[in-house]
């Protein structure tokens, strides 16, 4: 395929008067990993927020610039966000399941948007949780509370829950970072599995975990993307000098 | 796999309905958002109506009847059913203020007292057992108050002082206890949101907690403490049934606080019952409703100007 | 007088206070409850009130409260959510909001007999529909609604963020997000909180002297056709209230057990708003727990 499957053309989002990003432009290339990355506050995450319109919910947040996908540009007044954010489903820093049961938390997405045969959504559920590497550990109990898994459980939930309206982006903030190592281990693995299906963004402060997971990588600093190339370019041979102040642990 | 493409091909049947018909999730939207709006409409619609409805009719004394406004306000009088129908109101007027400000001077310091101790002394006992005990007396109705009020207060102010034992006193008394949790709950939320820092400074200093309560915590805190001091007066100006069976229901200024008086609430209470709908007597038992009504937006804008000095 | 002294004289005062208070809510308890304990039987509960006979009870009464809390209810928790879920979710920061939260706020502070003459005024003689319990139900609307739409307002706030983040970015309606992740997380909150309003809108009596009426027809229990006049389950009857009640016979009851019959009503009240304040308590945990169980 060698269309972007999704592009963010001068990217700017102010808070307020405060601009939080000065005029990021990136493409995603269709089934790799993107990780942004820098330090706290550079607005990596506001960034990540941008793209599917979840900074709308935020009072005074304003996003200006181009967004584009499948030959769209969904950062316009009268696009639907309803339909965009079925096409990139997030993943966030702290586990967030519904609280419901575990098949609820998968079947919730697709049953709303129209799929209401019973087969079919276990269907669905066992498929989502399978891919999340989750089946095993939850097919005896899908309808306890999902909010008695562990952590790890629970953000791999939150990984199956986004996949079961078959999007074609996955956003994920930081979302290995409160979970323990073997977790975080796990959650890693599942990302190497889905990019082969999907389009991920991720954000991350570990740049072991950028480095491990992800074919390319941005470089965020103060509102703006420093440097952004092949994740081994990135981490081998920066162009930046801040870049490799970043990357080295010579920075803030 | 054959079970996404089961899927795949439902959405996409959908995706196709969809271009024709109108979206169920936009119409789902639309009705949210009309619900609500309806819902906020009526409550507006509502307080609209309470201000024209009780202003056309408390506005008709001075149109109609020819009551001058300095008349009613200010004069000692009320009689409406002579010959010559007097219409002075300021007797209920001066009750009203009497009771609601007595009442405010004795809960006020026993309010800010329990905030004290439920803040700053033992916050664990005070969560146990004094916030459990203010929360309970906020739900006793007034119907109740006013009863105790009538088998206690009445008698036991009348053994100590001379007179009935109605009146003023007893009105405050039982108003006192009606609004303490009021002052006590919003002289409580703002102890306990003053920062650890400007008091450790205080004490730094070597001053002894009661020196940091009064010369720090309070000062600090005072618009707060004022707003809840308001909102309890607030309450209990408005307050009808519990003051009218304790406070006698005699129309003129009393002179002392054990003498039988009234308030606004008391007279319209007890008259409005009374009154043909539409003649001077009934007209002028809305004009104290109006009163009632316009006091109400004074103590809600003096709430809002203490709030502003607070939060600045 | 050394500040060490004042120090001891004033921490000594604060607690003189704070039991003061203790004792005060204590002796009120206690006295309603010893005093009218006594009065109250299967007969008082259930029988008419007798005008100047002794021996009346408040059947009659009891049910027009609780059916009449019934009737507000049906009517005030729909505005309320509705117009809560509009301020939590739907108002954007403003001047249109900004006095739509005043409107809220003087409604709140209204006093309750205002309200009551409102109500006298329009529902009852422009709307034409007397002295009912339908009368009272509205007027009591108009009494609660502003605590519901902050009840309602307050516990969608307390939802957390990503649960309702979430909901959205699987593609979900802000409405369906609203209805179907965010209130049921708030339902504990809202049920303890509508509880504790019941127990206020059971109590009230001013708003209901010239709404509900000062009297009720003799009612047959054994008829529940809701549209005939002798029926208790009529909404447009008048309906007397167990506190209307209270004060009633307080400033003009005729029957030599008057004070007597006062105490035990008033204990009842009291018993109902006890089983309110804990129900609500109780009930809000138990939701809790149940919503957020781990098992």
């Amino acid at each position: 395929m060698e269309t972007q499957s999704l592009t963010a053309k001068n990217i700017h989002v102010h808070y307020g008067e405060k601009e939080a990003i000065k005029g990021v432009s990136l493409d995603f290339a269709p089934r790799e990993v993107t990780a942004l990355i820098g330090p706290s506050g550079c607005g990596k995450s506001t960034f990540l927020r941008s793209l599917n319109r979840m900074n709308d919910t935020i009072d005074n947040a304003r996003v200006t610039g181009e967004i584009w996908i499948d030959g769209e540009n969904i950062n316009e007044p009268g696009v639907d966000v309803v339909l965009l954010r079925q096409k990139i489903g997030m993943v966030w820093q702290r586990p967030n399941p519904f609280h419901k049961s575990i098949y609820e938390n998968i079947a919730f997405g697709p049953r709303y948007h129209g799929i209401k045969n019973k087969k079919q959504l276990d269907h669905i559920v066992e498929d989502c949780l399978r891919k999340a590497a989750l089946w095993d550990e939850t097919k005896d109990r899908l309808h306890n509370s999902a909010l008695a898994l562990s952590g790890g459980q629970q953000q791999r939930l939150c990984i199956a829950r986004s996949i079961a309206v078959k999007p074609k982006v996955i956003l994920m903030d930081e979302p290995a970072s409160a979970l323990d190592p073997v977790s975080t281990a796990k959650v890693e693995e599942l990302i190497s599995e889905l990019k082969q299906d999907y389009t991920i963004v991720i954000v991350t402060h570990n740049m072991h975990q950028a480095a491990r997971v992800s074919d390319k990588t941005a470089f965020f600093y103060m509102g703006k993307v420093v440097e952004y190339d092949r994740t081994e370019k990135i981490f081998t041979n920066p162009s930046e000098k801040a870049t490799d102040d970043y990357i080295s642990g010579r920075f803030g | 796999m054959e079970r996404p493409a089961v899927k795949d091909n439902h959405m996409e049947q959908q995706g196709n309905r969809a271009r024709k018909v109108v979206k169920p999730h936009v119409v789902e939207e639309w009705v949210g958002k009309v619900y609500t709006a309806i819902c906020i409409l009526v409550l507006v619609v509502t307080i609209g109506a309470i201000v024209y409805f009780v202003s056309s009719r408390g506005l008709t004394t001075f149109i109609k009847d020819g009551v001058s406004l300095s008349g009613l306000l200010g004069g000692l009088k009320w009689d409406p059913e002579a010959d010559i129908p007097l219409y002075g109101a300021l007797p209920f007027i001066f009750g009203s203020f009497s009771t609601s400000l007595l009442a405010a001077l004795i809960a006020a310091p026993l309010g800010v007292c329990a905030a004290v101790f439920m803040t700053q002394i033992m916050p664990g006992i005070g969560k146990r057992i004094l916030q459990p005990v203010i929360e309970l007396l906020a739900g006793i109705p007034s119907v109740v108050f006013g009863f105790v009020g009538l088998s206690v207060i009445v008698p036991a102010l009348r053994s100590i002082f001379p007179g009935q034992g109605i009146g003023i006193a007893a009105g405050a008394i039982v108003l006192s206890l009606m609004i303490l949790p009021t002052i006590t709950t919003i002289a409580t939320d703002a102890l306990a949101g003053l920062s650890a820092g400007l008091k450790e400074g205080s004490y730094a200093l070597g001053a002894t907690r009661w020196q940091t309560i009064y010369r720090i915590v309070i000062p600090t805190t005072l618009p707060a403490l004022l707003t809840g001091v308001v909102l309890g007066m607030s309450r209990a100006f408005g307050e009808a049934l519990a003051v009218q069976m304790v406070i006698g229901n005699s129309p003129h200024i009393p002179h002392s606080l054990f003498e039988s008086a009234s308030t606004l609430t008391s007279v319209i209470t007890l008259d409005m019952g009374n009154t043909v709908m539409g003649s001077a007597h009934n007209n002028a038992l809305w004009s104290l409703a109006l009163i009632l009504l316009a006091m109400t937006f004074v103590f809600v804008f003096v709430v809002r100007f203490l709030e502003r000095r607070k939060n600045r | 007088m050394s500040a060490k002294t004042a120090d001891r004289i004033a921490t000594g005062v604060i607690y003189a206070v704070s039991a003061l208070i203790v004792v005060i809510l204590a002796g009120l308890l206690g006295y309603i409850i010893f005093r009218g304990i006594g009065h109250i039987s299967w007969h008082f509960l259930t029988s008419a009130p007798q005008t100047i006979k002794a021996g009346g009870g408040i059947g009659p009464q009891l049910f027009n409260s609780l059916f009449l809390l019934v009737l507000t209810l049906i009517i005030t928790i729909p505005l309320g959510l509705g117009a809560g879920i509009y301020m939590s979710e739907y108002a954007k920061a403003g001047r249109l909001t900004d006095t739509i939260r005043l409107i809220v706020e003087v409604l709140s502070s209204f006093p309750s007999i205002v309200i009551g003459l409102f109500g006298l005024l329009v529902i009852v003689n422009l709307f034409g529909l007397g002295f009912s319990l339908f009368s009272g139900a509205l007027a009591l609307t108009v009494f609660n609604l502003p605590l519901m739409v902050r009840i309602t307002e307050q516990a969608l706030r307390g939802v957390p963020r990503e649960q309702k983040e979430a909901s959205l970015a699987l593609g979900l309606s802000r409405w369906k997000t609203i209805t179907s992740v965010m209130l049921p997380i708030a339902t504990p909150a809202i049920v303890t909180g509508t509880i504790l309003a019941a127990g206020r809108v059971f109590g009230e009596a001013a708003a209901l002297l010239f709404t509900a009426g000062m009297s009720s027809p003799r009612l047959d229990f054994t008829n529940w056709n809701p549209l005939d006049e002798r029926s208790p389950l009529n909404p447009f009857r008048p309906a007397e209230t167990l506190a209307v009640h209270i004060w009633k016979i307080n400033s003009e009851g005729l029957a030599p057990d008057a004070s007597q019959i006062a105490a035990g009503a008033s204990a009842v009240l009291i018993i109902m708003v006890l089983v309110f304040n804990f129900g609500a308590r109780w009930f809000g945990r138990y939701l809790h727990r149940k919503f957020t169980a781990t098992k």
